[in-house]
């Protein structure tokens, strides 16, 4: 099985230098990319069936096809890498990012590129210094090798590439709170529309990709739309870094096919359950999302099943719930983080958050009262994508709703005994 | 127009606007927080929710937030829908989760947006059993009060005071729910516009401490609709009373000139009507009145201290003190009137007619007095018109010559920062981001700025926003003036000997306003330089010759300063001159310190000349402790009268109460005293309506100020306007120290308003509204229901009438360029730093602005 996001990639060690990196093939995509017009590369991503990997899983192909045309807007025009990986849970851009700079830098250059912008950011999450090192690194040589810089390889491409270190909030995820983080800006999201793209970084077009979705375009120019759509299992192209985490006997990340199944991932790649310890639930894609259930295993981990299956695959990094951890306390958790990571811009998020929390921690103490399951449930109405200015409350609150469907149960009993019985 | 269907009912609504506006201007009652009709949408409160719907079929809709949604033809919409009404009575649930119920000992109480809007939503019931957050508050000055704890994020604060008004030091930290609004430290809030936020805070966090010194309820305040007395610009104000004493000054919206916001200055410096140094009661120097007949004993002099060297003034009774006056005014032989610019055109044309036309002096000081006419010349002649400050914030290339507008004419800086801001809207157009998108239009303006060309002898708080500034000395701004002008016309006299500098920022600033659409021009007064204010006419009628259509502002020092300039006269100087060859020996002083307006040797020396010297005044100035005879003239709050603003826009302020004493209005104790005499004029002086009756005779250009506002006459139902609320508490009892009996309220002759709660509770005319209120909104927020549209003009078109028209299509008569003056550079020069805490006379009675005065210059 192919796998060419992690192939360079070796945990424990260094990654590879430019000149190892070149040697195992590294920057072939970028001088085929240079020989074709940029349109052409779009309309090869499009063929791709690559879809964004931070979350959402908006064609990428698509995505560029939006940005306007270097004719219409000229320079200066963005392109950021989404590097803020602060899903709980998540850490597969983290791998890419410390394992193969690289890999991450010439997918910028050859996306760049394709979209016609001169300048790129990464907006990096502020706790990944190791990743910071290695790119700083990987830049450097770049530029030294004259892959970044004015005129690259002679051709009449020009890219700047820099680094920005996040000051540290969930919300810099979102792509136009993270624009005006970059701006210097309070890390609040913006009002779409206008969109990023038509009016982004400093009111220029602005395309912001996952570091993953950046990872895989150079190896989509190097084999063609074809050969990346058999990577996957299914209709989605590529592969996927998964991740497993919770009490299984060999939590990591892997590469694997986009489509491989959640009992796949937590079986044969995480080991299955640690001894003791039986599956009571997964979410499946990073901290909002909905939980699903043991009888969910045969579901392949792409964005759609996952979907229809009443979740979203978000990250593709699964966080599982056992039987020996309290459903409650776990949620708690969550919720901890999200209502800490409110920026307080919008009414809900800002003190519906807060209230949920409360709410949660009354419970698991012991101090839960008969209507707050209906005010729970109430919040996660009203905390709706749409009422809400962006999808960090709605997101908060799918971990929320569906354990309230699926482990009403144990919510009742916690109410009932004004106990945590886990405990 | 397009149709709008809002709960299946078409509605014919202004394209271009936001659902939010659109509903509010139709009368619905949407509850909203973090809009404003001055700071636009950002989306961020989501109290505006409402039901959109695709099309008839669709019922399920989704929820919109009315504020970042577009009208568009046929939409449909549900302000009624079960679902939006439940998210909106969920968002107040949320937002007073950590509201402190505190509003029995909240100064906002009873006027809080954040109190309507709960009771709009129907949220009664208090759900949740967890500790409040709580913050402390921070020590912002003399002028705001700040309680955290109440705050519930509407970010407007920080949009007005950063956005708006370009203010730095207030700001928001922190975050999730635990955003902080206010400094990084304790400290004097920086901006001159800090006390909009009193009203720009939907609740109690931002509050008005000079009130707080003497509080009173919103529904206890007797109030009046008023013009500021603090510069010359003319905003509408609210004055509020309560037991004889103005407890504050409030925004009163006019579409035209203030808008939303007024300056510090025009908002706190009202404390100097209730200053211990108030001349309550007429005074007679002890020389007049060597026996203690008539004295009035009870009452201290306020103008202990200084006097004529024969012993303190002492409280008379006023038909004694008026016997007195009329037995010096048939015995002299000669009397000089002396009007004053900070006094109302009635009062000034009241002393006239008392002294005689030929007598009356302007008070002015020769280069005010010469100034003040040529501006007004200038204005007549045209071609340029006076720009309304809503003008001012439309236009789109600005040269500022010679004037610190933040400190000689606060609101027309603050005018400007909108202005530059024309840039930023047409980028956002090209986006098509509407006008109301706030956070949309920043970011695709990123700051464009329209040219702003600021000349002055030193920095100005408004260099930030100029594209480019140059300090220089005044001869050298108004020759930089001339250049301009010859650049754009050379039929316009040219400079000879301009540096290579001063001629290419010339070509350059010339070059940016001909290429605009509405160029603006801005002169004053301040510099005392007459070649400034030509330089900047010849600007005007360049760009006018070149069929643009210019606008030419200058500021003007005082409040009626224009509208004395009308009525003319002889300048002050002159009068010394008359008082020297001893052709007067008597000289009635109205309103004015002359102290203030030249060298004090000067004064001394004619004050000495006079056999009698007769004051009319609020305060004991240096001028009334050296009078013979003092009469206590009402202040704006106290009397009726007009204005004219630096505009020429002539305004109706009204008195707000029956003060203490014998205090009336200028224009009433010289009827008082005509009648005395047994004047045959004094008839023409007995209302506020037959003088402005007689003016219109003697000055034809000042015939529109009878019908500025209605007359006395003026009735809503048979009814007179109340100045007090329907809900003035106290009023059975509020004297009972005095009296258990109820008096009967003052009888108000002069205006339409009545001193009384009783009266018609409809709207009134523009010029007469006294408060903003309705059924629901108590609040200021309840403006809206007072205006045609949210944001637009007030139902009946505004107040104030413009009295000077420029002659549009007069020939520009260019002024020359002073040879004499050319190109020598000097080695030094005095110019006056006019300070906006400190330079205007009255307000620097009022503690707040004494203290804020002192603060740190940032």
């Amino acid at each position: 099985m192919e796998r060419p996001l992690t192939k360079n990639i070796h945990p424990g060690q260094e990654p590879l230098s430019l000149a190892e990196y070149e040697k195992a093939g590294g920057y072939r995509s970028l001088r085929k990319a240079l020989a074709m017009p940029p349109q052409d590369i779009v309309a090869l991503v499009k063929a791709s069936n690559l879809r964004g990997r931070g979350g959402a899983g908006f064609p990428t192909g698509m995505k560029w096809g939006l940005v306007p045309q270097v004719g219409s807007v000229p320079q200066p025009r963005y392109f950021i890498v989404n590097a803020d990986e602060m899903e709980p849970g998540a850490f597969k851009d983290r791998l890419l990012l410390e394992g193969d700079p690289n890999q991450i830098i010439e997918g910028i250059i050859v996306s760049a590129y394709a979209v016609q912008t001169e300048k790129a950011f990464i907006f990096l999450r502020r706790e990944y210094f190791l990743a910071e090192k290695r790119l700083k690194k990987a830049i450097a040589e770049a530029y030294e090798k004259g892959y970044l810089g004015a005129g690259i390889l002679g051709s009449g491409f020009n890219l700047d590439l820099r680094i920005h270190s996040s000051a540290g909030r969930y919300i810099c995820g979102e792509e136009t709170a993270l624009i005006n983080a970059l701006e210097g800006k309070r890390a609040v999201p913006r009002a779409k529309p206008p969109f990023p793209l038509a009016c982004g970084l400093w009111g220029r077009p602005t395309l912001v990709n996952n570091p993953e979705t950046v990872a895989n375009i150079p190896h989509i120019v190097n084999n063609g739309a074809e050969w990346f759509k058999a990577l996957s299992a299914c209709a989605d192209g590529g592969t996927k870094i998964y991740g497993v985490s919770g009490r299984v006997n060999k939590p990591g990340a892997w590469e694997l096919p986009m489509g491989t199944t959640i009992e796949e991932l937590i079986e044969d790649h995480g080991g299955g359950m640690q001894k003791g310890y039986a599956l009571r639930g997964i979410i499946p894609g990073g901290a909002s999302t909905d939980f699903l259930l043991p009888k969910h295993l045969d579901v392949p981990m792409d964005f759609d099943s996952v979907a229809k299956a009443g979740s979203r695959m978000g990250t593709g990094t699964m966080t599982v719930l056992d039987d020996r951890t309290c459903p409650v306390g776990f949620v708690h958790n969550l919720e901890v983080f999200f209502s800490r990571e409110s920026c307080g811009w919008c009414t809900p998020c800002r003190e519906g958050l807060p209230w949920i929390e409360k709410i949660l921690h009354a419970i698991e103490n012991g101090r839960g009262e008969s209507g707050d399951l209906s005010l729970l449930e109430q919040h996660c109405r009203l905390l709706g994508p749409g009422n809400t200015f962006c999808a960090l409350a709605p997101g908060a609150v799918e971990p929320l709703q569906s354990a309230l469907k699926y482990f009403r149960e144990d919510f009742e009993r916690h109410i009932r005994e004004k106990k945590c019985t886990w405990k | 127009m397009i149709t709008i269907y809002i709960d299946n009912k078409p509605y014919q609504v202004k394209p271009g606007q936001n659902l939010l506006q659109a509903c509010l201007s139709l009368g619905f009652d949407l509850p909203y927080f973090c809009w404003h009709p001055a700071l636009h949408a950002v989306g961020a409160c989501r109290q505006c929710a409402v039901k959109q719907f695709k099309d008839e079929r669709d019922t399920r809709g989704r929820i919109v937030m009315s504020c970042m949604t577009p009208v568009a033809e046929g939409m449909r919409i549900s302000v009624d829908d079960a679902e939006a009404k439940a998210f909106r009575k969920g968002v107040i649930e949320w937002l007073m989760l950590n509201h402190p119920h505190d509003c029995p000992v909240c100064d906002e109480g009873g006027e809080c947006h954040l109190q309507d809007m709960t009771v709009m939503t129907g949220h009664n019931e208090r759900r949740t059993r967890f500790k409040k957050r709580t913050h402390r508050n921070q020590y912002l000055g003399p002028f705001i009060n700040h309680e955290m704890n109440r705050c519930i994020q509407c970010y407007r604060c920080v949009r007005y005071y950063r956005d708006y008004a370009g203010g730095r030091d207030l700001n928001v930290f922190s975050a999730h729910d635990h955003v902080y609004f206010g400094r990084h430290e304790d400290g004097v809030l920086d901006s001159e516009f800090s006390g909009n936020l009193v009203e720009i805070c939907p609740t109690g966090v931002f509050t008005d401490k000079t009130l707080k010194q003497h509080y009173a309820r919103k529904w206890d305040l007797q109030t009046a609709p008023s013009i500021c007395v603090h510069c010359g610009l003319g905003c509408n104000t609210i004055a509020g009373e309560r037991y004889g004493t103005l407890r504050r000054i409030m925004n009163r919206y006019h579409h035209d000139v203030n808008g939303y916001f007024l300056c510090d200055r025009g908002r706190f410096g009202y404390e100097f009507v209730n200053s211990g140094k108030r001349i309550k009661q007429p005074m007679l120097s002890p020389s007049l009145s060597p026996s203690p007949q008539g004295r009035d004993a009870s009452t201290s002099s306020p103008l202990a201290g200084e006097d004529r060297g024969e012993g303190d003034l002492q409280p008379f009774d006023k038909e004694s003190v008026l016997g007195h006056v009329t037995g010096i005014l048939s015995n002299s032989k000669g009397i000089i009137g002396i009007g004053s610019p900070r006094a109302s055109l009635e009062s000034n044309f009241a002393l006239r007619s008392l002294v005689g036309p030929g007598n009356f002096y302007s008070g002015m000081s020769e280069p005010d007095h010469r100034l003040i006419s040529l501006i007004i010349d200038i204005h007549q002649k045209g071609p340029a018109r006076s720009p309304s400050l809503r003008d001012v914030r439309m236009a789109d290339a600005i040269v500022v010559l010679g004037e610190d507008l933040t400190n000689t004419a606060p609101l027309l800086a603050l005018s400007l920062r909108q202005a530059v801001r024309g840039r930023e809207f047409e980028a956002a157009a090209k986006l098509n981001i509407p006008e109301w998108h706030d956070a949309g239009v920043r970011n695709a303006g990123r700051g464009a700025r329209n040219p702003l060309f600021i000349a002055t002898p030193a920095q100005t708080r408004l260099d930030d926003i100029a594209i480019k500034t140059c300090h220089a000395a005044p001869d050298d701004i108004a020759r930089l003036g001339f250049a301009i002008a010859h650049e754009l016309d050379p039929s316009a006299p040219a400079v000879r000997g301009l540096t290579e500098g001063t001629s290419s920022l010339a070509k350059e600033i010339a070059h940016s306003l001909k290429d605009a659409k509405r160029p603006l021009v801005i002169a004053g007064t301040s510099l005392f330089n007459e070649q400034i204010v030509q330089a900047a006419a010849n600007i005007a009628a360049a760009l006018c010759a070149g069929s643009t259509d210019a606008a030419l502002c200058y500021t003007v020092p005082e409040c009626n300063s224009m509208g004395l300039g009308i009525i003319g006269g002889r300048n002050l100087d002159e009068a010394f001159t008359v008082m020297d060859d001893g052709l007067a020996d008597t000289v009635v002083i109205l309103e004015n310190d002359l102290y203030r307006r030249a060298d004090a040797g000067k004064i001394n020396a004619f004050l000495d000349r006079a056999k009698h010297v007769i004051v009319l005044d609020h305060i004991s100035t240096r001028t009334a402790l050296r009078a013979d005879i003092v009469l206590p003239a009402g202040t704006f709050a106290e009397s009726n009268g007009t204005l004219v603003n630096n505009e020429g826009r002539a305004q109706r302020f009204y008195q707000a109460f029956v003060p203490q004493g014998d205090i009336q209005g200028g224009w009433k104790w010289i009827h008082a005293i005509m009648v005395a005499a047994g004047r045959t004029t004094a008839d023409a002086m007995q209302s506020l309506d037959s003088v402005t009756a007689t003016m219109a005779d003697a000055f034809p250009v000042l015939a529109p100020v009878k019908d500025i506002a209605p007359p006395a006459d003026f009735r809503i139902k048979g009814s007179k306007v109340p100045r007090q609320p329907h809900r003035y508490s106290g009023r059975t009892s509020m004297h009972a120290d005095v009296s258990v009996n109820e008096g009967k309220p003052r009888e108000d002759a002069d205006s339409p308003l009545a001193f009384s709660m009783e009266g018609s509770e409809e709207q009134p005319p523009a010029p007469l509204i006294a408060r903003y209120w309705s059924p629901g909104w108590s609040s200021v927020q309840a403006l809206n229901k007072y205006q045609q549209e949210v944001g637009g003009e007030l139902r009946d078109n505004g107040s104030g009438k413009r009295l000077v028209q420029p002659d549009q299509h007069g020939k520009p008569a260019y002024f020359t360029a002073d040879p004499a003056k050319a190109s020598h550079a000097m080695d030094a020069a005095i110019v006056p730093a006019y300070q906006i805490f400190g330079s205007d006379e009255l307000s620097n009675y009022s503690p707040a602005i004494e203290e804020r005065a002192k603060a740190k210059k940032p």
